[in-house]
């Protein structure tokens, strides 16, 4: 029997305001323990919390981006679990009055464009870190207060890899909002799932489990497909799912039993009556929709029509904000849209990734001015494009201009005739026998010797001008 | 009668409070007696009155994103009945 796997995301982003969600204590990632608390975080009885603004801002822009409809009127409430990472014994969050609801991000899989439905956006604040030891538990209430938002997907998803490409365009818009880190790693993005298989067909949804604990996308992507797979074992033997939660294990690549429905969760929610309802009036949804900066989608269409970009370079170049920044910052200055893009998208991102830069730190390590002049270097023929390629690596991080690269290197085209016909001299009276071979029909012995001369002038030699000159000589010389 | 006692036992579980068994049935009366009273708002017809999520009448009460200075570390353990090197130290709880 063949299976439909259905797949919901549950995502935390967390943002990046200067204050935690309802105190005024910093948001810094990494202080020491419990230097960054304060009464109301650590839930001290008598004191009132008090929403940040610019939490509900960027919520705001958070949901307009995601075509999610944002609630006239919102309210907070009280979620209740008794766990040291919560000093209150209760956390505040949104429940049957969220902030908004019914958007959608479409994604792309191999046969069409998908939409994948967002039912939910809420606010919250995070909880405290906990660090088990073997005698004690030890908790650090730094990240309590944080201000995050859960966004809820139906379960619209087909397979781990559409989760992979909802999460890769989910953190794509989020960054172009610029309102969170979205870093995985770091915790600023984090993603839990509901998973659950039927048989083909079927209307019915099968028994889901809850998994957690992953901590890339890659993970997500992995840990969904070896629980599509158990859960596929399991009925294809005629077995039945538990509804459990299960922790990813990175290094064993499996999921493991967390708990079962015995244990699940009763929040006991109820209204947050330490914090006032809010209102969203019309005009200020206008207005937050009317200052959305251009996002991926919209910025993919433009950079293939605006500077021609095929599908797939725009794909690529607008899933990230500060390359396609980088990008048109460069394409302004070197009208040649297609080889910027080819640059951009070979030896600088692999540059980026061996060196983990991230594209934010592109223009301060490498000026688009600096990628301008190496590209116009090539044009005028001072440089060939492989010896551009060598001066690239010099180029990051250096204050050094391309020219003085250039000069210091002494890497300059050799574009004069004489100097080359002398080269050409030595490497034909070298290889006499590959000339005659050449002469007797052999196509590639010429390359050959191209390359011979490549190689005594350490790759200076222009391009098209040795292989002008050499034909020429060879036919002379007949 | 509007609480049992099963239901208190649940919620003493999810509070995480031993409750011993005589503790349970005092307050599974006491508590049934407090519902009762309170049911006593039933016999109100509120079938035409919206419903409220907050007593005050103010929505929209907002803090600017400014930050403001944290506890200084000795005094964020201060009250705390055990703590190491600056972190809160719980019974083990995996
Ligand atoms: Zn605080």
């Amino acid at each position: 029997m063949s299976y439909e796997t259905i797949i919901g995301l549950e995502v935390h982003v967390q943002l990046k305001t200067a204050s935690k969600a309802f105190c005024g204590c910093g948001t810094e990632f990494g202080l020491a323990p419990n230097t960054q608390v304060c009464p109301v975080c650590l839930g001290f009885p008598g004191t009132l919390p008090v929403l940040n603004r610019q939490f509900l801002n960027y919520g705001l822009r958070v949901a307009l981006a995601l075509n999610c409809q944002p609630a006239a009127f919102l309210k907070f409430d009280r979620k209740h679990y008794f766990y040291p990472d919560l000093p209150k014994n209760y956390q505040i969050s949104q429940y049957d009055q969220p902030l908004a609801a019914n958007g959608w991000i479409d994604i792309d899989t191999p046969q069409e464009r998908k939409r994948i439905r967002i039912k939910r956006v809420h606010m919250e604040e995070d909880a405290g870190k906990l660090i088990h030891t073997a005698a004690a538990t030890l908790v650090d209430y730094n990240r309590c207060g944080m201000p995050l938002l859960e966004i809820v997907s139906e379960p619209d998803i087909a397979s781990a890899q559409q989760a992979y490409d909802y999460l890769v365009k989910l953190k794509a818009i989020i960054a172009y909002l610029d309102v969170s880190d979205c870093d995985m790693e770091k915790g600023s993005l984090r993603c839990d799932a509901n998973i659950s298989l039927r048989p083909c067909g079927q209307q019915r949804l099968g028994v889901k489990t809850e998994v957690k604990n992953m901590n890339s996308f890659k993970g997500v992507r992995d840990a969904l497909n070896y629980e599509a797979g158990r859960q596929e074992d399991i009925l294809g033997a005629g077995g039945a799912i538990e509804q459990q939660t299960r922790l990813w294990n990175e290094t064993q690549q499996k999921t493991i039993l967390m708990r079962s429905k015995e244990e699940a969760h009763d929040y006991r929610y109820f209204p947050e009556p330490d914090l006032v309802p809010f209102t969203i009036a019309p005009q200020t949804i206008a207005a937050a929709q009317a200052t959305l900066p251009e996002l991926p989608e919209a910025k993919k269409e433009r950079l293939m029509n605006q500077f021609g970009l095929p599908a797939y370079d725009a794909d690529v170049i607008s899933s990230d904000k500060h390359l396609a920044l980088f990008f048109e910052e460069t394409a302004k200055g070197y009208p040649v849209p297609k080889t910027v893009s080819n640059w951009l998208m070979g030896d600088i991102m692999s540059y980026c990734n061996e060196h983990r830069l991230d594209f934010a730190q592109l223009p301060e390590v490498l000026p688009a001015r600096n990628l301008i002049d190496l590209l116009q270097r090539i044009d005028q023929g001072t440089i060939s494009g492989k010896i551009a390629k060598t001066i690239l690596p010099e180029l990051f991080g250096s204050d050094k201009t391309v020219d003085r690269i250039i000069a210091e290197k002494n890497l300059c085209q050799i574009s004069d005739t004489a100097e080359l016909n002398e080269v050409i001299r030595t490497v034909l009276r070298e290889n006499a026998g590959v000339v005659t071979e050449f002469k007797s029909g052999k196509e590639k012995s010429f390359m050959f010797l191209v390359g011979q001369i490549m190689k005594k002038t350490r790759g200076k030699a222009n391009p098209q001008l040795i292989t002008t000159l050499l034909r020429e000589r060879i036919n002379s010389e007949t | 009668m509007p609480i049992s006692r099963a239901t208190v036992e649940h919620i003493a579980r999810l509070s995480r409070i031993a409750l011993p068994d005589a503790e349970a049935a005092l307050l599974t009366g006491q508590l049934d007696t407090i519902l009762r009273y309170i049911e006593k708002l039933d016999q109100l017809d509120t079938a035409s009155i919206p419903a409220m999520s907050h007593v005050l009448g103010l929505t929209n009460v907002f803090r600017e994103d400014m930050r403001r200075p944290s506890l200084a570390p000795e005094d964020s353990l201060a009250n705390a009945p055990a703590g190491d090197n600056g972190q809160f130290q719980v019974p083990k709880i995996i």
